[in-house]
C-alpha cells in the first residue's frame, strides 16, 4: 500500500497505544507502592515482591504451572510433529475430516473445551472409581481411584497444544520437496535416516514455532485449566483469578510486573536475533 | 502419486487420531448426551426449555460481545489501515507493541481495569482531584433545580432526583466496564488479521483503479474494504466468540450483577448451581454459535489460516 503517513494516523495509533499500555503502566507503577492502594502514591518500597516471594500459595501455583506448562510442551511437540507428518502424507479423502476435528480446540470457545473435558473426566473417573469399589467388595482386589488433578491438567494442556503445533509445522511439509526422501534412500539412506536426517531437519523451523506457541498457550491458559485442575491442583492464573476476588492485592501487580518484564526480555532477545541474522544474512549476500 | 514412503508415514497419524477420537471426539459427544439426558439417563429437551429462564442472560451475552466486536472493528480498522500505510520499520514496531500486552495473562490485564475503574480507583481520583466529579454534582443540582421549576410550570415529570453528593463516579461493575474489558483483551485479536489481509494488498489494484478513475474514496469502497473483508470477519469471529463466552471478564469487571452465557456454564459445572445437563445445553448453544461463525469466515474466503495462527 502506498506511504502517506498523516497526522490523524499518527494520533490514532498513539492513543491507541496509551489505551494498550496505560492501565500496564499504572500496575508496574503502584507496584512498587508503599501502601495497599492502587490509587494513592504513598513511597517507594519493595515490600510487595518480598511478600510476593514468600506467598507459599503462589510459588506452589507457579512451579505448577512451569512443570504442566514443559511437560504438555514437550509431549505435544513430539506428538504433533508425528501427527503432522502422518496427517500430512493421508490421502486426501481421510486427511480432511481429521484436520477439522484436529482444529476443534482452537476454533471453539475455550470455555466449551474446558466444560467437555471435565465432563469426560468426571464421567470416565466416575465408572472406574465404581468398578474399584465393586472389585473390592466382591474380589478384594483394588486399584487406585481416579480424580481430577494433575493428570487431568496436564492431559488438557496437551489436548490444547498439538492443534498449533500441527499448524505451525504444516507449511513447512508443504514447502518441503516430496522427493527429498526418495532421494536420500537412492543415495543409500535408510527409511530411518532419511526420516530422521531429511525430514526433521527440513521442518525444524515449524517444530520450534509449534512448540514456542504451545508454551506460551499453556502458561497463559485460564479457564481450561480452571475446569480441568480439579480442586487441589491450582495453576498460577488460577490463583491470581482467586487473589480477584479481593479488589485489591499489590502482590499481583507485583506478579505482573515480573511477567511484563520477562516477556519483554524475551521478546527483545528474540528480535534482536532476528535482526541480527537478516543483518548477517544480507552481508552474506552482498559479498557473494 | 503415492509411494510407498507416503503409506509408511500415514502410520505416524494412527496415534494421534486415537488421541482425537478419545480426548476432542468422546468429550464433545459427552457433552452433546448432557444436553439432551436427564439425571436418570433418559431423553429430554427439558434443560433446553430451561434456558428460556436466562433469556436475560442470552440477550446481554450477545449485547454485550456484539459492543464490543462493533468498537473493536471501529478501532481495529482505521489502526490496521494506517499501520499498513507506514514504513516498514514502524510497522514492525507496532506490531510489537500490539503483540505485547497479549503475552501477559488476560486476568492481571483485567485486574488492571479492575483497579483503575474502582470507586476509589486512580480515574476516580483524577476526576476527584481535577473537580470533574465536583462539576458533575453542581451540574445536576442546577437541573434538578430547572426540572423542579418546569415541573411546576407545565405539570411536567421531569426526574428532580439526579444525584448531587457524588464523591466518586460508579464505573466499575457496570456494563460499560464489561465492554471495555473485553474490548481492552481482545482488541489485538482484530488488529491481527485486517492488518496482515491489508499488507497482503497489491498497490498495482489500487493504482489501476485510480488510473481508471476511482476518487480515492472510491478505491476504498470497491477496491480496498471487499478485499480487506475476509480479514475483517476473520477478526470478528476472533474477537466475538471469546466475549460472548468469557466468564472472567464479567466477573471481574461486572462483579456479580453482570451475569454472561459463560458464568452461566461455569456455575452449572463448578459453582452453587449444579446441574451438567442444562450447562451442557448451553455449552451446546455455544459451539453452534462458532460453527455458525466459521461458516460464515469460510463462505467469505480464505485467509482463515494466518489469522489463526496469529
Amino acid at each position: 500500500m502506498s506511504r502517506s503517513p498523516t497526522w490523524f494516523s499518527r494520533l490514532l495509533m498513539m492513543l491507541v497505544f496509551v489505551f494498550l499500555y496505560a492501565p500496564i503502566f499504572v500496575l508496574i507503577v503502584f507496584s512498587f507502592n508503599a501502601a495497599n492502594s492502587n490509587a494513592v502514591w504513598k513511597g517507594f518500597s519493595l515490600q510487595w515482591y518480598v511478600e510476593l516471594f514468600r506467598d507459599r500459595i503462589i510459588m506452589q501455583s507457579l512451579s505448577t504451572t512451569l512443570l504442566v506448562s514443559l511437560l504438555a510442551t514437550v509431549f505435544a511437540t513430539v506428538a504433533g510433529t508425528f501427527a503432522a507428518i502422518g496427517l500430512y502424507n493421508m490421502r486426501r479423502r481421510w486427511r480432511e475430516p481429521l484436520i477439522t476435528v484436529n482444529n476443534i480446540p482452537m476454533m471453539n470457545a475455550d470455555i466449551v473445551t474446558g466444560v467437555s473435558l471435565c465432563l469426560f473426566f468426571v464421567a470416565v473417573f466416575g465408572g472406574w472409581n465404581a468398578f474399584v469399589t465393586w472389585m473390592e467388595e466382591t474380589y478384594r482386589l483394588t486399584a487406585p481411584r481416579l480424580y481430577l488433578g494433575f493428570g487431568t491438567l496436564l492431559i488438557a494442556h496437551i489436548c490444547f497444544n498439538i492443534p498449533y503445533v500441527i499448524l505451525s509445522i504444516m507449511p513447512k511439509l508443504r514447502q518441503m520437496d516430496k522427493n527429498l526422501i526418495d532421494a536420500a534412500q537412492d543415495l543409500g539412506c535408510t527409511w530411518m535416516q532419511a526420516f530422521w536426517k531429511v525430514v526433521i531437519p527440513e521442518i525444524k523451523p515449524g517444530i520450534v514455532s509449534g512448540m514456542l506457541i504451545a508454551f506460551t498457550m499453556s502458561v497463559d491458559d485460564f479457564v481450561i485449566s480452571y475446569f480441568t485442575a480439579g480442586s487441589a491442583t491450582s495453576t498460577l492464573a488460577m490463583t491470581i483469578y482467586g487473589m480477584t476476588k479481593k479488589r485489591i492485592s499489590p502482590k499481583i501487580n507485583a506478579i505482573s510486573t515480573l511477567m511484563f518484564g520477562t516477556v519483554l526480555i524475551l521478546l527483545l532477545i528474540v528480535n534482536l536475533r532476528e535482526a541480527r541474522q537478516e543483518k548477517n544474512a544480507k552481508a552474506r549476500a552482498a559479498g557473494r | 502419486m503415492r509411494n510407498e514412503n507416503q503409506n509408511r508415514l500415514t502410520w505416524f497419524a494412527i496415534p494421534y487420531v486415537g488421541w482425537l477420537a478419545l480426548f476432542v471426539v468422546a468429550p464433545i459427544i459427552m457433552v452433546v448426551i448432557y444436553a439432551f439426558s436427564t439425571e436418570g439417563g433418559g431423553f429430554t429437551l427439558s434443560s433446553f426449555a430451561r434456558m428460556g429462564i436466562y433469556t436475560v442472560v442470552f440477550a446481554r451475552s450477545f449485547k454485550l460481545a456484539l459492543i464490543a466486536t462493533a468498537i473493536c472493528v471501529l478501532i481495529g480498522y482505521p489502526v490496521s489501515y494506517f499501520m499498513a500505510k507506514e514504513g516498514p520499520q514502524f510497522q514492525k514496531a507496532a506490531m510489537l507493541l500490539i503483540m505485547l500486552p497479549m503475552w501477559m495473562n488476560f486476568l492481571l490485564r483485567t485486574y488492571a481495569w479492575m483497579s483503575i475503574l474502582d470507586n476509589n480507583g486512580l480515574l476516580n481520583q483524577i476526576f476527584a482531584a481535577t473537580g470533574i466529579i465536583g462539576l458533575e454534582n453542581t451540574l445536576n443540582g442546577w437541573l434538578n433545580g430547572l426540572c423542579l421549576h418546569l415541573n411546576a410550570l407545565f405539570g411536567l415529570a421531569l426526574n428532580t432526583a439526579r444525584a448531587t453528593g457524588m464523591t466518586s463516579f460508579r464505573m466499575l461493575y457496570s456494563q460499560g466496564a464489561v465492554v471495555l474489558g473485553m474490548v481492552y483483551n481482545y482488541l489485538p485479536f482484530m488488529i491481527l488479521p485486517i492488518y496482515s489481509v491489508l499488507l497482503k494488498l497489491d498497490n498495482s489494484l489500487l493504482e489501476a483503479a485510480r488510473d481508471l478513475g476511482a476518487s480515492s474514496v472510491g478505491v476504498f469502497r470497491k477496491v480496498i474494504l471487499p478485499l480487506s473483508l475476509p480479514g475483517v470477519l476473520s477478526g470478528i469471529t476472533m474477537v466475538f466468540v471469546p466475549s460472548v463466552s468469557t466468564f472472567a471478564i464479567s466477573k471481574m469487571l461486572g462483579g456479580g450483577t453482570q451475569m454472561m452465557l459463560g458464568d452461566l456454564i461455569e456455575m452449572q459445572f463448578l459453582g452453587g448451581a449444579y446441574n451438567p445437563h442444562l450447562g451442557s445445553a448451553i455449552s451446546l448453544v455455544m459451539m453452534v454459535v462458532v460453527v455458525a461463525c466459521m461458516w460464515v469466515m469460510n463462505r467469505f474466503g480464505e485467509g482463515e489460516e494466518q489469522a489463526v495462527v496469529l
